[in-house]
């Protein structure tokens, strides 16, 4: 989960990664476009409110003339009715461009992990994953949709309201607007110091939701050890560094708005003290003119408030438009070669049972090297020719390479060194929906998704019709307990398959296999203890999927192995000892004792199980 | 409550957060609207109460607009809320079985089904924000009518002289700060009820009960065990062990064997007083485990489980977690103990590797041996193994096995094993069936006599011969 080592996202305020985001803002560039027209109108109407009092003292109150009174309601509704057609289309229009980006940057996430090797998939959690799809890029979608609001209304309110004071009086809006320089001199300093703070804030927050992570996880190996003391020490370090630091961002941001706030009534004062002097002096400078300024000054500042409060919520954007930058700018380790590209294009709906299927099935593994990243080499200098429709199985310790020589037949990782040949043709120079098309895989457990039993047995073959799924299931034995099922095929199986039971499951996924028509197939067995009506079953549908095509197994179960043409025994990445069950017995060696092991284990659970059952 | 780590996690975490943002935001800003409201209210009506309540006609509209509006479309928060967790929900699930995906190469399929879903939350949403743009231009538009009926009232009293021009002006700017908090109101009661749900969710994890520190014994451990009818389940009505008798004396090695769901894991977390008994008692050299000071007595009884948890730090600090201040000397006789010494060297940063979720990752057997060598490290006086070196190849196992027998000296050691073979070397062997000891004994004792031990000890016996044929 979290504990995954991140970058730490904390930079200042960094240019080049929002522009990087620019891309997914300009898909929306009209709308973008009339969100601002349209600020800049509501501002222009807020503007007009101060000056419309000064109007109603100016013209109504002092010579006394209530029939102006109908021409201001008039205007003043109309202003009203404006403001609210306005409010509704920003609102709406700003909700579009929101919803768009969050909808594009998901798809563009998920199109992007439906490219990226399982390498990736190995080293990040699901839910750092999931996290950037949902939470981050909805806060994307808002902090980009609606500080652009804030931000041209914010900006335009300024200067219209500065230009209009400058052309109703500009003595009068000079010695009003003085306040300007300084409090922009102090906006900046607090915001620098208050944008430092929160960043602390937030480093500190990342290693408090690890240490959360930890402490809960390894809740029992902590008591085991009696370090719960020790623990929570350095869980209270945390959260103390965190609270001092939250504190003395807050204390800063509430010195920072009394500050602007104390400005500006310097601001209004000011007005007051001139105009006022002003008004009573007899220098022109009318009684209504004097309010529309006290109103003026009085909300003038309200928008330096507003977009210091703006740059925190980009700031604190930041992280998540880095993490996301980071997901859809990772680059996938296997990729398609150019040259297939067209090739690859037909395949997308390749015909039924054409040329594609016409491969017989041979892999050659050519002096092939692997290793993960950086660590120790898994094969080296491995070779294996595997002729179509020859089942191949698997037999070793865990670590000795079983896992890994079935996942780079399948292409979910290439060598690091040496060639893989499929029917002859190094797949490096195929697409990888070439090879993966005829491919049948079966796992260890079984991932069924969430829908009906009739969806999951199609993901094999989207096109199937209701008969040939049902041939599927009877092949393998699971047409009946289908049938069984409250709804039959129609039974929703929920998230992950968990209303059925492990071995159904593996019927499903093995029916699944078979309607796929797959020319290589892989079956990495399950250890689960199953029922011994359900085995049966299960080592019948075996059979029936490996039924001439070429096949690697990575077995467990001695029928299993006991079928397969060749037997490979593996140990550190290589063959120690390899041919057929009858062969590798009289041997007496590895693969001997490994059998012999198995097998006693196997009576073994046997008699517990049944040892259970009596009790 | 059971509770799985990511909800705690995100108990602990988001909603403290939002608790958090309510007290400093929200909570602020109702005590600012309700002295705002207060004292403007106060003040206007001091100037003059006619206008006051003038001021206040288009109030109880904006109220009841409000009210009704939000009641009306918590149905589109729902959907809006529900197609996100489907979307989540498809996300996951192509995440979790991005195998399936591939080896079916099943691409497009995934993609049209996500953006169906993606859309769907994508519009859903939307058409809640155009609801909420509703909302608010007409309660703006009713708060600028409210404020126009002011200024027309107001300029009309003051231009026929009922009142004079300056309380017309305060007037004017009063009638804003009156209607701002009410345009709030939404805003605050949503927050108000996402922060009330965040509250429960934490009430529920202050409100267990923590471990009970009973016991205030802190003795020296001499290693005898003694179960006396020992009942316990983790559910009420779901008894596992069903009334366990057995003594252990101090320095014997004892084998636990038993079918999976028999009890033997729970048994052993009874020991170290992982979980105290139901009913009857567990004693320590004659002491009841509960009188024993729990700290204590697990830093002298340790259990190795089966799933060893690694912390994010060095390979040196995993094996000295329970004791920090141990020297290098000691850290490396329990490596070499676990044989693990030899797997850290050939690490590049050796004892300094960084293990655990960010860093190398460890087989499942080199996990398990490091939980031995940090279990070793402490010299501990009981050693329950709790099926602990399950994924340690066979010539390791037999490796470890010999280093263990020179080191236990005269501690007390339980084994647990599914395996007759790894059990023979025990000095007394407990069957367990169904929550209760059925036989024990020692091996030759066991397989003269008719039952379970005797049955399984055949088939290894046979099995060989049986398997070549």
């Amino acid at each position: 989960m979290s504990g995954y080592t991140e970058k730490e996202y904390t930079k200042r305020f960094d240019w080049s990664t929002w522009r990087q985001l620019l891309g997914f803002v300009g898909a929306y560039r009209k709308r973008v476009g009339v969100m601002i027209v349209l600020m800049i109108l509501v501002a222009g109407i807020d503007v007009v409110q101060p000056f419309l009092s000064g109007w109603m003292v100016d013209r109504i109150i002092i010579p006394g003339e209530t029939g102006k009174l109908g021409l201001f309601i008039i205007v003043f509704s109309s202003l009203g009715l404006v403001q609210a057609i306005n409010i509704f289309s920003f609102i709406a229009v700003a909700g579009k461009v929101d919803m768009g980006i969050c909808y594009d940057i998901r798809k563009e996430g998920f199109r992007r992990l439906q490219e990226l090797s399982f390498s990736y998939y190995d080293r990040t959690p699901t839910g750092w994953i999931m996290a950037r799809m949902t939470s981050d890029a909805q806060k994307l979608g808002d902090v980009i949709a609606w500080s652009l609001i804030d931000i041209s209304w914010g900006a335009s309110y300024m200067l219209i309201m500065a230009v209009t004071m400058f052309i109703v009086n500009w003595k009068l809006a000079l010695v009003s607007l003085a306040v300007l320089p300084p409090l922009m001199a102090l906006a900046l300093w607090f915001q620098k110091r208050i944008l430092d703070g929160y960043r602390r804030v937030r480093k500190v927050n990342s290693k408090i939701t690890g240490s959360y992570n930890e402490g809960i996880s390894g809740a029992r190996t902590s008591k085991t050890l009696v370090r719960e003391e020790a623990n929570s020490a350095e869980f209270t370090e945390l959260t103390g560094s965190m609270r001092r630091n939250a504190v003395r961002t807050a204390t800063l941001s509430a010195l920072f708005m009394p500050a602007v706030l104390t400005l500006g009534a310097a601001g209004t004062a000011m007005a007051l003290w001139r105009g006022g002097s002003g008004v009573i002096a007899g220098t022109g400078l009318s009684y209504g003119t004097l309010v529309s300024f006290i109103f003026a000054t009085a909300g003038f500042w309200d928008p330096v408030l507003e977009l210091s409060r703006v740059f925190a919520d980009l700031q604190y954007a930041q992280a998540s438009a880095e993490r996301v930058l980071t997901l859809l700018q990772e680059e996938p380790q296997i990729v398609d070669p150019v040259a297939e590209l067209p090739d690859s294009a037909d395949t997308e709906a390749p015909p039924a049972g054409g040329d594609r299927h016409q491969g017989r099935g041979g892999i050659r593994f050519d002096s092939v090297d692997f290793h993960y990243g950086k660590g120790e080499m898994i094969l080296e200098d491995f070779s294996l020719d595997v002729s179509p429709g020859e089942t191949v199985a698997l037999v070793g310790e865990t670590g000795s390479g079983k896992s890994t020589i079935v996942n780079m037949a399948c292409r979910f990782y290439e060598p690091t060194a040496g060639r893989i040949l499929i029917d002859g043709v190094d797949y490096r120079t195929k697409s990888q929906f070439w090879l993966q098309s005829k491919l049948g895989y079966v796992l260890q457990s079984p991932h069924l998704f969430s829908g009906s039993v009739r969806d999951n047995i199609r993901y094999g073959r989207l096109d199937a019709t209701e008969e040939e799924i049902r041939n599927a299931a009877r092949t393998v034995g699971a047409h009946d307990f289908i049938l069984e099922l409250e709804k039959g095929y129609d039974t929703e199986v929920g998230a992950g398959g968990g209303r059925l039971s492990v071995g159904e499951k593996q019927l499903i996924s093995f029916a699944r296999a078979i309607l796929a028509d797959p020319m290589i197939f892989v079956l990495d067995e399950a250890t689960s203890s199953v029922d011994t009506e359900t085995e049966e079953k299960i080592r019948t549908a075996i059979h029936r999927v490996l039924e001439g095509r070429t096949s690697f197994l990575i077995a467990h179960r001695l029928s299993t192995v006991r079928e397969a043409d060749r037997i490979l025994v593996l140990s550190g990445g290589r063959v120690i000892e390899e041919g057929s069950h009858r062969e590798l017995l009289s041997l007496r060696g590895a693969y001997w004792s490994l059998y012999t092991r198995q097998f006693r284990e196997e009576q073994e659970e046997k008699e517990l199980a049944a040892g259970a059952v009596g009790a | 409550m059971k509770a799985n780590t990511g909800d705690l996690i995100q108990r602990c975490t988001s909603d403290v957060e939002t608790i958090r943002s309510f007290l400093a935001t929200q909570a602020v800003e109702i005590g600012r609207a309700v002295f705002l409201v207060i004292f403007t209210a106060i003040l206007m009506s001091r100037l003059n109460g006619p206008l006051t309540w003038v001021s206040m006609a288009a109030l109880p509209a904006i109220f009841a607009f409000g009210y009704f509006f939000f009641l009306r479309v918590k149905h589109v928060f729902t959907e809006s809320d529900e197609s996100e967790g489907r979307m989540s929900a498809t996300l996951q699930e192509n995440i979790s079985g991005i195998r399936v995906v591939r080896a079916f190469a099943r691409r497009d399929h995934e993609e049209e089904k996500f953006d169906e879903r993606n859309v769907e939350f994508r519009d859903k949403t939307y058409r809640l924000i155009r609801l909420l743009a509703w909302y608010w231009s007409v309660s703006d538009f009713l708060c600028f009518i409210q404020i126009g009926l002011v200024m027309a009232v107001g300029g009309y009293w003051a231009a026929t002289g009922r009142i004079s021009i300056g309380t017309a002006v305060v007037f004017f700017t009063y009638v804003g700060r009156l209607l701002w908090p009410v345009r709030q109101m939404g805003r605050i009661l949503t927050e108000m009820g996402k922060a009330t749900v965040s509250l429960k969710r934490i009430g529920e994890i202050l409100d267990e009960a923590p471990e009970q520190e009973t016991g205030e014994h802190r003795g020296t451990v001499a290693g005898a065990v003694e179960f006396r009818d020992v009942h316990f389940g983790y559910e009420e009505g779901k008894e596992i062990l069903k009334g366990v008798d057995f003594r252990v004396e101090a320095g014997e090695i004892v084998a636990i064997l038993g079918p999976t769901g028999s009890g033997k894991s729970t048994l052993a977390h009874l020991i170290p007083r992982l979980y105290d008994p139901d009913s009857g008692a567990v004693f320590i050299d004659g002491i009841d485990s509960r009188d024993w000071d729990r700290r204590h007595l697990r830093s002298r009884v340790c259990i190795i489980l089966q799933e060893p948890f690694l912390f994010n730090r060095t390979l040196r600090e995993n094996v000295a977690l329970a004791v920090p201040d141990a020297d290098d000397a000691s850290v490396m006789s329990s490596t070499k103990d676990s044989s693990l010494h030899g797997v850290i060297e050939s690490f590049e940063d050796g004892y300094d590797t960084i293990v655990g979720e960010g860093g190398v990752t460890l087989s499942g057997g080199q996990k398990q041996r490091v939980a031995l060598a940090r279990t070793l490290i402490r010299n501990p006086r009981i050693i329950i193994m709790d099926d602990s070196l399950s994924a340690v190849d066979a010539d390791t196992d037999a490796s470890i096995r010999d280093n263990l027998k020179k080191r236990y000296g005269d501690a007390t050691v339980f084994i647990i094993a599914h395996r007759v073979s790894t059990l023979r070397e025990a000095d007394r062997i407990l069957i367990l069936e169904d929550g209760r000891i059925t036989m024990e004994g020692r091996h030759e004792d066991l397989v003269s006599a008719d039952g379970l031990y005797k049955r399984i000890w055949d088939i290894q016996n046979a099995g060989s011969e049986e398997a070549a044929s």
